[in-house]
């Protein structure tokens, strides 16, 4: 069985809600009515009848405003003739397409110009003429355009439907009955979109790696936020947990009175696991692990150093950890290396100088006698851009115990760090 | 009462006396010196180990090494940093691949690092982790409860990461299954050419049943 509705208004999102399977027949323009064909097989089991298909159709377009005819008929071609041709809503009867359609005037069909004034000079203008003549004089005389027209007035025609791709917007909102203006109430809230957004997501077999938030505020701005994560997911504790944190990092400025959400659809990522496989931090997991910590150390103070290519001294960014990518590296060499521990700011010394080597230092925290020292070892670089640098530097050991690298570049003297 | 009456019948079936109270020894890893792993047997997991000495002891070196030897097992690694003192470069020098570290640069702030071990310990999926509080004045380090230890202890009990802590002096105490405790012996210079050349560190572990000291170089880069 399938439906067909001519009319203005959202027709598509009509015929979503009640088959998964719907066919932009003809799309609205401007003024011009569109056509909306949809497989109704299996919603008698839902609603009875056909006449009762009808009337919930008709029902459900009264309440979302869509004006239009419905008609309901063994095939999609003689819903679409019935819906165009007749007003209101029209059931027509299994085998009874030709007697039903019959009244119906050749124009509901839109043949091309020439074969509707051939078939006027004939004077046939109606469904009935058109289908009670002989099928080879058709042929013989307007071809398989002529026969196909034949088909549509006697209701026999037989095809099936272009299917619509259903627009995948993942998007919710919620408008506030009353100002919300603490964070855990407006949890309960994002718990609501989120729970919804990822329940069709699943349905559809999807998950997702973005998800936006646009709050709207009492005093009429607008609060928007971005939230990535590493890997896609539907793990609605994992994304309410995010977003309390980002919003107790970003809070709002004023009292919210509208929510939005949208996520992005993606295709889950499959992963098998195994039982040699090594372990590793469940992605979405070391996000909101992360998303803690940094609530705690500050942003941008947790992720994976990326070394820069460049030899200034301690030059380096910061990157998210990528945990789940677990490529095997070529093995390295791993031998014991001295290393330094970095003093972040380097510390500001102050220097006593005898036979051109440094003989004594006072710094925060360090103070002594230099004992044994080696350098200066002379390092400059990017002095072709505009922030050239250029040092010397000494490795020392003071009489408080440590050792230390000393510089001194053109703002003074600096304690870099000590090695350990 | 049941239970007894359950561990007689085990034993009658099984044959013999059990041993109902000892756990299985802890699998142990690597540290990357074979000196030290030949001494202690390597790091164990699901226990922490601490490392302590004062500056320029060798404690990060030995530290670095570690990491250098889980990120070359594959592992994830994390580096909690109390007082933001890594250094990239040396690390990177020294065999570790950045790119499986985790890097918390807690701003100089003790109980902000012990926070965030706790929370990737919680998190769980990590090979090591490890944090520094070689720079924390001792006094603050001592401040730690021996409760929060011993919530550290419990947290990766059962867990197959390693906890490494390195301090100034030992702060654990009885919640460190092994306490490495480095010196250092004796410092190579190169003279006019590449400043400091290595240290050499003797780290005096400290196992429930063994004692022993071994001595490792650490080479500058």
């Amino acid at each position: 069985m399938f439906a067909c509705l001519h009319g203005q208004g959202n027709l598509t999102a009509l015929a979503f809600e009640f088959s998964p399977t719907v066919e932009r027949t003809a799309p609205l323009a401007g003024r011009q009515e569109g056509t909306v064909t949809l497989d109704a097989s299996g919603l008698d089991r839902l609603f009875g009848l056909p006449q009762d298909v009808a009337a919930a159709l008709a029902r459900r377009a009264a309440e979302v405003r869509v004006k239009a005819n419905i008609a309901l008929a063994a095939n999609p071609d003689a819903a679409i003739c019935a819906a165009r041709g007749f007003a209101g809503v029209s059931v027509i009867p299994q085998g009874d397409e030709g007697k039903f359609l019959g009244t119906l005037p050749l124009a509901v069909l839109a043949p091309t110009p020439e074969l509707q004034e051939t078939l006027e000079r004939w004077g046939i203008r109606r469904f009935q003429e058109l289908a009670a003549l002989p099928p080879l004089g058709i042929a013989e005389r307007l071809g398989p355009q002529g026969l196909r027209l034949r088909e549509l007035a006697r209701g026999e025609a037989e095809r099936k439907l272009v299917p619509l791709e259903e627009p995948l917007h993942f998007e919710d909102e919620i408008e506030m009955e009353y100002p919300v203006e603490l964070l855990e109430p407006l949890a309960f809230v994002l718990s609501r979109l989120l729970n919804g957004l990822a329940t069709r997501l699943a349905t559809r077999g999807l998950a997702t790696d973005e998800m936006r938030l646009r709050l709207k505020l009492e005093n009429r701005s607008a609060h928007e936020r971005t939230l990535r994560l590493p890997v896609p997911s539907t793990d609605t504790k994992a994304f309410l947990k995010l977003w309390q944190l980002d919003l107790a990092a970003h809070p709002p400025q004023a009292p919210v009175v509208h929510v939005w959400m949208g996520v992005s659809p993606v295709k889950p990522q499959a992963a098998q696991g195994g039982l040699f496989v090594l372990a590793a931090p469940e992605p979405v997991k070391l996000e909101l692990t992360l998303a803690r910590i940094r609530s705690i150390v500050g942003e941008g103070r947790a992720g994976t150093p990326e070394l820069l290519d460049t030899h200034r001294p301690n030059s380096f960014r910061m990157t998210p950890i990528v945990a789940h990518a677990l490529v095997r590296a070529a093995s390295r060499l791993v031998s014991t290396h001295l290393v330094l521990r970095i003093f972040r700011p380097p510390r500001a010394a102050r220097v006593a100088i005898a036979s051109g080597q440094p003989s004594f230092i006072a710094a925060e925290g360090i103070r002594g006698k230099v004992l044994e020292l080696a350098g200066p070892w002379r390092t400059s670089g990017d002095w072709w851009t505009v922030d050239p640098w250029s040092r010397d530097e000494w490795d020392i050991a003071l009489s408080d115990g440590a050792l230390y690298r000393l510089y001194c570049d053109p703002r003074g003297w600096f304690v870099e760090g000590s090695y350990d | 009462m049941e239970t007894a009456v359950l561990k007689q019948e085990f034993e009658s079936v099984l044959g013999g006396h059990l041993d109902w109270q000892s756990r299985p020894a802890p699998e142990r890893v690597r540290s990357g010196i074979s000196e030290v792993d030949a001494a202690t047997g390597g790091l164990p997991r699901g226990c922490l180990t601490e490392i302590f000495g004062p500056a320029s002891s060798g404690r990060t070196s030995l530290l670095v090494s570690i990491l250098a030897e889980a990120t070359a097992r594959d592992e994830v690694c994390a580096l909690v940093d109390a007082e933001d003192a890594f250094d990239p470069t040396s690390a990177a020098a020294a065999g570790v691949r950045l790119e499986r570290l985790l890097w918390v640069r807690s701003a100089h702030n003790a109980e902000h690092a012990l926070k965030a071990a706790d929370l990737l310990i919680q998190g769980g999926g990590f090979g090591l982790v490890a944090m520094d509080l070689g720079d924390t004045h001792p006094e603050t380090a001592r401040r730690i409860s021996l409760t929060s230890w011993f919530r550290l202890r419990r947290a990766v009990e059962n867990t197959p990461t390693v906890l490494v802590a390195v301090a100034r002096q030992s702060n654990a105490k009885t919640c460190a299954s092994l306490m490495l405790e480095c010196k250092r012996e004796r410092i190579a210079w190169s003279g006019e050419t590449r400043l400091l050349r290595a240290i050499e560190v003797r780290v005096a572990s400290t196992h429930r049943s063994k004692a022993c000291s071994p001595v490792f170089t650490a080479k500058a880069i």
